[in-house]
C-alpha cells in the first residue's frame, strides 16, 4: 500500500520529499495478511505435521538411522563378512568411553551357579583392539554388521513397499473407477488373495525360490498390495462422482488419463500414509523370515538374521543381540510415529487415533 | 442376513479351494522328489511312486489331494519324524498352540480394553499419555523382541518362570509366551478402544443418558462401552491372525512343542509335506476366523447387514 500522491500534471516535475520514503506503519495489515493468506494444501500439511512432536521425533530418528546405515559400515576398518576367529565374542569396547568404566570390554558371565566379570581384551592381550558393539561368534564386528544389516532391511522394505504401492494403487484405482462387472471380478479375486494368510504365501514362495534379497522383495510384494488397493479403491469411489472428473470427461479426457492424471494426485496423501505403515510391516516380515531361516543367505546379513544369530547365544553374550533389536524396534517405532503424524496432518477432521 | 451369510460362505469355500490348488501346484514345483535316497534304483522308485499314488495323472492326484486334505489325512512326514502321519503330529501340538494363543488373545483384549478405557476417560491427562506411549510401543515392537526380553529378564535372570517350555509345568511355562504374544493385541485394542470411546462419549445419546441421571459404571459400561465394542470386534480378527504369525517365532524361542515350532522346524529341515499341511491348517483357521467375525459383525450391527445385503 504505497502512498499515492498524484504528481502535478504541470510541467513542474514532482520533487519527492523525505516523507515519501518512510514506511507506512502497516504491521496490523501485514499480520492480517499472514494469518488469512490462502495456503496451499501441502504447506498446511507440513505445518500440521511439524507441530506434532512425536512425528518430528520419529522423522529425526529415521533420518539418523538411514544415515548410519549409509556411513556406519565404513566407519571402522572391519567388514561385514571379515572373520577373525581369535577375537570372537568380545564385549563392546569404545576408546573414548573406556575411562568411565562403560564400554570397556568387560562382560559379566552368568551361569546358574553364579557370575563373574571378565575382560577378554586384556586376557587375550588385545589391548589396542576395539569393537564398538563387540564381536560375534565368528569374530565379526557387530557395529559394521548392524549397520549393513540395517541397510539391507531398509532396502528390502523400501523396494517392496514401492512396488506394492504401484501395484495396489493401480489395481484399486482401476477397480474403483470402472465399477460394475470389472469391480466385482477384481474384488472377488482380491478377497481370495486376502483369504490366504500372508505367512503361508511367503513361506511357500521362499521354499520354491532361491532365498535372497529379490525373493524376499517378491514375496513381500505379493502380500502387501491388498491393503494399498483397498485404500485406493475407497478414495476412488469417493472422488469419481465429483465435478472435476465430470469436467475432465466432458473435455474429452480418456479413462486412464482421468484415473492417473486427475484422480491419482488427489489421493496421494492417504497412499503415502499407507506406505509409511507398510514399511514397518515389511521390516518385520523380513526379520521374521530371517528368524525362521528363510532370510538373506550368509554372509550377508539383515536385522532379522542378526537377531536370530544373537538369539543363539543371548543368555551368555546378551550384548550381541541388543544392537539389531534396538535398531529394529526404533525403526518400526519411528515409522509408526511418522505415519500417525502424517495421517493426522493430511486429514485433521479424521478421528484422532 | 441369510443371503449375506451364504455369500460369505461361498467366498470362503472358494478361497479354500484356491489355497488347495496353490499348495498342490507348489508341491509339483518343489525341487527334487520325496525319495532322494541314492541307494534306490529306478524300479524301487517306481514302486514307491505307485505306493503314494504319484504315478497317476495330475488331475486325479489333485482331486484325491483335495479329498484327503478335507478329510484330515495329510500324509506322512518325510524328514522330521519319519513316516509318522502328520495328523498325528498335529494332534498333540495343536491344543498347546491354541491354549497359548487363546490366553494371549484373552489377556491382550482385556488389558487393551482397560488401557483404552483409562486413556479415553482421562483424556488429555498424564494417564492418557502413558497409555498412548504403551500402545505405540506395543504396536511397533515385534512380539519376538518381547519374547526375548521376557525370557532373558524374568526367565533367565529372575528365574520366576521357566525359560523353556516344560510339559510338567505347563501353566507356568505358558505365562511368558502368552504375555509376549498378547502385547500387539493389547496395543491395537487399546488404540481402537480409546478412539471409539472418545467418539461415543462425545455423542448426543450419552448426553441424554447423563441428563436422565445415569452415572458411574452403568453409564460407562452399559451405554458407552457397548457401542464402542462393535468396531473393536472387527479388529480382533486380523489381530488373531497376526498372532498366529507371531506364535511361530515365540514358540521357537520358548521351545514350545506347538504347531508354530513344528512349522519352523519343517521349513528348516525341508519337510515339504509338513509345511504344506500346516499351511493348509493355518489357512483354514484363518478363513474360519474371518468368516465367523464377518457374520458376527452382521448380527451385532444391523447397519452393516443392511448395507452389505444391498450390494
Amino acid at each position: 500500500m504505497a502512498k499515492t500522491k498524484t504528481p502535478a500534471m504541470a510541467a513542474v516535475p514532482y520533487v519527492p520529499v523525505a516523507e515519501d520514503f518512510v514506511l507506512k506503519n502497516a504491521s496490523g495489515e501485514l499480520a492480517l495478511d499472514a494469518n488469512f493468506a490462502s495456503q496451499s494444501f501441502w504447506k498446511d500439511v507440513i505445518i500440521r505435521f511439524f507441530r506434532k512432536k512425536s512425528a518430528v521425533i520419529g522423522m529425526v530418528l529415521i533420518i539418523i538411522i538411514t544415515l548410519m546405515a549409509i556411513v556406519g559400515p565404513g566407519m571402522n576398518a572391519y567388514t561385514y563378512s571379515g572373520q577373525t576367529l581369535t577375537q570372537k565374542n568380545l564385549a563392546p569396547r569404545v576408546a573414548a568411553l573406556e575411562k568411565f568404566g562403560i564400554f570397556d570390554g568387560s562382560e559379566t558371565m552368568r551361569t546358574t551357579t553364579g557370575s563373574k566379570t571378565v575382560n577378554n581384551y586384556i586376557e587375550k592381550g588385545l589391548e589396542d583392539v576395539y569393537y564398538w558393539f563387540g564381536s560375534d561368534n565368528f569374530g565379526r564386528d557387530i557395529w559394521t554388521r548392524t549397520w549393513s544389516g540395517t541397510r539391507v532391511s531398509l532396502i528390502i522394505a523400501a523396494a517392496a513397499t514401492l512396488i506394492d504401492m504401484i501395484i495396489g494403487m493401480s489395481y484399486g484405482l482401476i477397480s474403483g473407477y470402472f465399477g460394475g462387472k470389472v469391480d466385482m471380478l477384481m474384488q472377488r479375486f482380491l478377497e481370495i488373495m486376502n483369504g490366504i494368510p500372508r505367512l503361508v504365501i511367503v513361506t511357500l514362495l521362499l521354499l520354491v525360490l532361491e532365498p535372497g534379497m529379490l525373493t524376499i522383495i517378491f514375496a513381500l510384494m505379493l502380500t502387501e498390495w491388498v491393503g494399498m488397493s483397498r485404500i485406493a479403491r475407497a478414495e476412488m469411489l469417493k472422488l469419481k462422482e465429483q465435478e472435476f472428473v465430470l469436467a475432465s470427461r466432458t473435455l474429452g479426457a480418456g479413462k486412464f488419463f482421468i484415473i492417473f492424471k486427475e484422480i491419482l494426485p488427489n489421493i496421494i496423501g492417504p497412499i503415502i500414509t499407507q506406505v509409511m505403515f507398510s514399511i514397518p510391516t515389511a521390516i518385520f516380515t523380513e526379520a521374521f523370515l530371517s528368524f525362521v531361516g528363510l532370510g538373506i543367505p550368509v554372509p550377508r546379513c539383515s536385522l532379522g538374521s542378526l537377531i536370530s544369530e544373537g538369539y543363539n547365544s543371548f543368555t551368555t553374550h546378551p550384548f550381541q543381540i541388543i544392537p539389531p533389536v534396538v535398531v529394529m524396534a526404533l525403526l518400526m517405532f519411528s515409522f509408526n510415529l511418522v505415519a500417525d503424524g502424517l495421517r493426522e496432518a493430511l486429514d485433521p477432521k479424521m478421528k484422532e487415533m | 442376513m441369510k443371503k449375506y451369510t451364504l455369500k460369505r460362505l461361498l467366498t470362503s469355500l472358494f478361497t479354500l479351494l484356491a489355497i488347495l490348488l496353490v499348495l498342490f501346484i507348489l508341491m509339483q514345483l518343489m525341487p527334487g522328489s520325496p525319495f532322494n535316497d541314492e541307494k534306490l534304483n529306478d524300479d524301487q522308485r517306481a514302486v514307491l511312486y505307485a505306493k503314494y499314488g504319484l504315478d497317476q495323472p495330475v488331475l486325479v492326484q489333485f482331486f484325491r489331494y483335495v479329498g484327503n486334505m478335507l478329510k484330515g489325512d495329510y500324509g506322512v512326514s518325510y524328514n522330521i519324524s519319519k513316516n509318522t502321519p502328520i495328523s498325528q503330529l498335529i494332534q498333540t501340538r495343536l491344543p498347546i498352540s491354541i491354549g497359548i494363543g487363546g490366553a494371549a488373545v484373552a489377556l491382550g483384549a482385556l488389558m487393551g480394553l482397560i488401557l483404552g478405557l483409562i486413556a479415553a476417560l482421562k483424556h488429555g491427562t498424564f494417564w492418557d499419555t502413558i497409555a498412548t506411549i504403551i500402545s505405540v510401543i506395543g504396536v511397533s515392537v515385534p512380539s519376538y523382541v518381547f519374547a526375548l526380553g521376557l525370557s532373558y529378564t524374568l526367565g533367565f535372570r529372575m528365574q520366576w518362570f521357566p525359560m523353556l517350555y516344560n510339559a510338567q509345568l505347563a501353566t507356568q511355562s505358558s505365562v511368558l509366551p502368552s504375555i509376549a504374544l498378547s502385547m500387539f493385541t493389547m496395543a491395537s485394542i487399546a488404540r481402537f478402544t480409546r478412539t471409539e470411546m472418545l467418539e461415543v462419549l462425545d455423542s448426543d445419546y450419552m448426553l441424554l443418558a447423563e441428563s436422565k441421571g445415569i452415572s458411574g459404571p452403568a453409564l460407562i459400561f452399559r451405554h458407552a462401552l457397548r457401542n464402542a465394542l462393535i468396531p473393536i470386534i472387527t479388529v480382533l480378527a486380523p489381530l488373531i491372525v497376526d498372532l498366529m504369525t507371531g506364535s511361530l517365532v515365540v514358540e521357537k524361542i520358548f521351545a514350545i512343542p506347538g504347531v508354530g515350532s513344528l512349522l519352523v522346524n519343517a521349513i528348516q529341515s525341508n519337510d515339504y509335506n509338513v509345511v504344506i499341511s500346516l499351511s493348509f491348517i493355518y489357512s483354514a483357521m484363518y478363513i474360519a476366523i474371518m468368516l465367523v467375525v464377518d457374520i458376527l459383525y452382521g448380527v451385532i450391527d444391523p447397519r452393516i447387514r443392511l448395507a452389505k445385503e444391498g450390494d
